[in-house]
């Protein structure tokens, strides 16, 4: 059985092939994506909510803390970021910094109350909180919009220095997103292999242990979450931008339990991969089989079921289980020493 | 002055009353036995002395401090550690791991985002250490739980010892072993006490008469008796009670 706690071949690099692979194709994806027929708008969403699930993730996967209602902080971002543009000033930066701050905060808060939780206890409270959030953007017409939400959100330029940039074309948009993101998974990537992201797993794999190993154990589940709400409210701001709108939707416990579903299909649980598998496959899904039956939702839970009763591990487990094929060594690798490995 | 003091400990559950009085001084250096029949309340005043629990009344003073109450994470930073009856390990990582994550020097570095953690040999050679301290270093990159339970029960106390305590709480470490294997703890239980002050709660008494300085009896939440094991033996209200399968 693999596990998000086996020892990564190349812990301590910055950069990985894979990685390399994924931004190469991140880059790309503007010049390919309409020749295999899908379209420019799909690789900017794509984008973005890999930002968000990878973030979800240190969360749900590295510190096994199971929310159910984290689209309220892509939510926040996303208001906060229209709210910033309508009411302070058109400004990129000054727009993401402030769906930023707003869901840090708002994650921050909701992690006191929910930090010393854990298991159905826990994912209860993120629930009700997600719905709390959900319901206020519903009901703070004056601020939210209603329904409705914020329209016509605008795309400010990107500033730096002197250079001025346009994001009003979806594939400078697009190269945008996917130079966040880059820069948020290679932090990630940093975060997780460093020992904090080994702490969270140790509290994933045995709380008490860890309290009685010295560790504040409510210290860092509050910051975990804090932080993944931080790059959940990064996302919500460039989901803004790329909606040209802010709706309560995204808050919705229904789209909280996407996430969900797009890592337990990738793989979250066991590799830092899997969300990235899981919103290619969830998007992949929509628009092919989605193209084809208006029922797609119902098929794409389908699959899930399927994966779920036959690779549990994910996406991202498959692709474990097919590696070790074709290398002709059995599925179970040994777990053997860095110093073994590089020899 | 006794490194380790806790005086009337008093816990109760509801109505239910764990720990009606009970005393405890252990000497640095010393390693004091604790005995006692199913349900007595050891497993309990270990959880309080620890901080598992915040007791109900009574004092626990460590190295001078008072440590009645306080949280768990901060007991063990004061250099208290402990293992635990029912195993209790890092299960989906390797050996290694689980001894890293106890070292002092690996807690400090939590949030150090810079820092490696498989390939940085200073941490890997102290883990490796303890490890050998238990006969374990040759199974350092096994998945935990591939272990036998000897060996399992031989990590746990690794866990504790990488803390590099000032105390060790070990509760029934033979929990579970074999005649050889309880051998083989003792052994170590006879290496660790060179270098180690430990409590240890244990239901094997030949085990335990032959390790300890000093035992408390537990019986329904107090100490009915404290001595060393000579003098233990000796008493016949003990011997009739809890020890009449020994003699
Ligand atoms: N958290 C708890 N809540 C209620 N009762 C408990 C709790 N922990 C222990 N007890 C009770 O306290 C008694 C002593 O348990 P324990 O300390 O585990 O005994 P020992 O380790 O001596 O066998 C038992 O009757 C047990 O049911
Ligand atoms: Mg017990």
């Amino acid at each position: 059985m693999i596990s998000l706690s086996d020892i990564p071949a190349r812990g301590g690099s910055p950069f990985t092939p894979p990685m390399f692979v994924f931004l190469l194709a991140l880059a790309t994806a503007p010049f390919w994506l309409e020749a295999v027929g899908l379209y420019s708008y799909l690789g900017i969403e794509i984008t973005i909510w890999i930002l968000y699930a990878m973030g979800f993730n240190l969360l749900f996967g590295y510190a096994g803390l199971h929310s159910f209602g984290h689209g309220a902080y892509l939510g926040v971002g996303a208001y906060a970021f229209g709210l910033f543009q309508n009411h302070v000033g058109v400004s990129l930066w000054g727009g993401l910094l402030a769906a930023v701050l707003a869901a840090t905060i708002a994650g921050a808060a909701v992690a006191l109350f929910v930090a010393h939780r854990r298991g159905i206890y826990f994912a209860l409270l993120t629930i009700a909180f997600g719905q709390v959030f959900w319901f206020c953007a519903i009901k703070l017409r004056w601020l939210t919009g209603g329904e409705d939400g914020l329209l016509g959100i605008p795309r400010p330029d990107l500033v730096i220095g002197p250079l001025r940039v346009s994001l009003q074309e979806n594939t400078s948009l697009h190269w945008f997103s996917a130079a966040i993101l880059g820069l948020a998974m290679l932090g990630l990537w940093r975060l997780v292999n460093a020992p904090f992201g080994r702490v969270l797993q140790a509290i994933r794999q045995n709380e008490m242990r860890a309290r009685f190993a010295g560790y504040d154990v409510w210290r860092i589940k509050w910051l975990v979450f804090t932080l993944s709400a931080s790059v959940a409210g990064l996302a919500g701001g460039l989901f803004a931008m790329a909606q040209e709108s802010a709706y309560p939707d995204v808050m919705s416990l229904h789209q909280s339990g996407l996430i969900v579903m797009m890592i337990l299909v990738g793989g979250g649980l066991v590799s830092f991969w899997g969300p990235v598998l899981g919103v290619l496959v969830y998007f992949i899904a929509r628009d092919i089989i989605g193209g084809i039956t208006e029922t797609w939702l119902l098929w794409f839970g389908l699959m899930f079921v399927v994966m779920v009763m036959v690779r549990p591990e994910g996406a991202a487990g498959l692709a474990h289980v097919v590696r070790a094929r074709f290398a002709r060594a059995p599925v179970k690798t040994p777990v053997s020493a860095p110093a073994e490995r590089s020899a | 002055m006794p490194l380790f003091e806790a005086r009337n400990i008093q816990k109760r559950f509801g109505a239910r009353v764990v720990l009606e009085d009970v005393s405890l001084s252990v000497e640095q250096g010393a390693v004091h036995g604790i005995m006692g029949p199913n349900g007595a309340g050891k497993t309990t005043c270990f959880n309080v002395l620890t901080g598992h629990y915040a007791p109900d009344g009574g004092t626990i003073r460590f190295a001078g401090r008072d440590i009645a109450g306080m949280k768990p994470h901060r007991i063990a930073r004061l250099g208290v550690s402990r293992s635990f009856q029912i195993m209790n390990l890092f299960d989906d990582t390797v050996v290694i791991e689980n001894v890293m994550l106890a070292l002092p020097e690996f807690r400090a570095m939590t949030f150090s985002p810079s820092r490696n953690v498989f390939i940085d040999r200073a941490l890997t050679d102290a883990a490796l250490e303890i490890l050998a301290q238990v006969d374990l270093a040759e199974k350092a990159w096994d998945k935990a739980a591939s272990l036998s339970y000897g060996q399992r029960r031989a990590l746990e106390i690794a866990v504790a010892l990488a803390a590099r305590p000032k105390i060790v709480f070990l509760d029934e470490p033979t929990s579970g072993l074999g005649a050889e294997a309880t051998r083989a703890l003792a052994q170590l239980v006879r290496r660790l006490r060179e270098s180690y002050t430990i409590v240890m709660i244990e239901h094997d008494m030949r085990f335990l008469f032959e390790l300890a300085d000093r035992i408390s009896v537990i019986h329904w939440g107090q100490v009915i008796a404290e001595d060393t094991p000579t003098e233990l033996m000796a008493n016949k209200w003990v011997a009739r009670s809890a020890l009449g399968e020994l003699a």
